[in-house]
């Protein structure tokens, strides 16, 4: 029989998935890409706050999730709209391709 | 029980985000996202945070995965990428090993005493005690001891879609992009 699995467990696989969004957005150059990497990296730190909400017995860090749920909404919002901007001036969507301020 | 689930859908989770970060199709990646957020809303309701699970499916699953493959269908980038040449030599290799060093490094910061287990001001517990479900206890929270950052979201949403909608606005002062299509729609050519 496996042993139970306590809070650590969860924290491991919640750095792995950090870990693996991290080298994603470094590896890969589609800016949409990208874009899902740092949401991953985002959900893999709501799994840390929920496993340390439970194994303190506190509400605390699941009302943290809530906020970094808010963030993210409106971090896909404005980003994506800066996205469609870029596309609409230019054909790529690599992000070597926009090294300059000016569209 | 939970060790299975922890173990099946762990497994999940991990293939889904490597599959985001391996396909070349941005809507393959998408949908690769959509398995591990779900696999983390099965962990969420594993550890009792009911609510969140239920906010999970509905606003990442629901609306911003949605939103991603709404992007990627109107500007047509649904074409493969190019993973055989590195911009920068070296790129993919160091990485790797960027992403195992912060791998190791949140490993060791874990095992040291940053997480000084501190409780909130009101101390409302995950379970125990008579503070009803789930929903209770959350709302309880967040309308007491979080209420100002809650009050900030709600400005913080408005500045994002005001930006949203600023960016995304065609406006009529810019000259027109310098290489026009051939189908381009009517106002560009009408002008």
């Amino acid at each position: 029989m496996i042993a139970a699995v306590t809070g650590n467990y969860y924290l491991v696989l919640a750095a792995l998935l950090f870990t693996i969004g991290a080298i994603g957005l470094l590896v890969r150059r589609n800016v949409l890409v990208m874009f899902m990497c740092v949401e991953l990296m985002l959900n893999a730190a709501n799994l840390t706050f929920v496993t340390f909400a439970r194994m303190l017995n506190d509400v605390g860090g699941q009302v943290i999730v809530f906020f970094t749920l808010v963030v993210a909404a409106a971090e896909v919002a404005v980003g994506l709209a800066i996205i469609v901007a870029i596309f609409r001036r230019r054909q790529g969507a690599t992000a070597d391709d926009v090294d300059v301020l000016k569209g | 029980m939970e060790t299975v689930l922890f173990f099946v859908f762990g497994t999940f989770a991990l293939g889904g985000a490597l599959g985001v970060v391996l396909a070349r199709n941005p809507v393959h990646s998408a949908l690769f996202l959509v398995q591990t957020l779900v696999s983390i809303a099965v962990y969420f309701i594993v550890e009792e945070a009911e609510l969140l699970a239920a906010v999970q499916v509905i606003v990442y699953a629901g609306a911003i995965v949605v939103l991603f493959l709404f992007v990627i269908m109107l500007i047509g980038v649904d074409r493969q990428e190019d993973l055989a040449q590195d911009p920068i030599p070296f790129q993919r290799p160091l990485a790797v090993a960027l992403g195992v060093a912060a791998f190791v490094e949140i490993l060791v910061l874990a095992g040291s005493t940053w997480a000084t287990g501190e409780h909130t001001a009101r101390g409302v517990p995950v379970r125990g005690g008579s503070f009803g479900n789930n929903v209770d206890r959350v709302a309880r929270v967040l309308f007491t001891d979080f209420l100002w950052p809650f009050e900030l979201t709600a400005l913080l949403l408005v500045i994002a879609v005001v930006g949203g909608v600023a960016l995304a606005r065609r406006s009529r002062h810019r000259p027109p992009p310098t290489s026009v299509p051939a189908d381009a729609p009517e106002e560009m050519t009408a002008r």
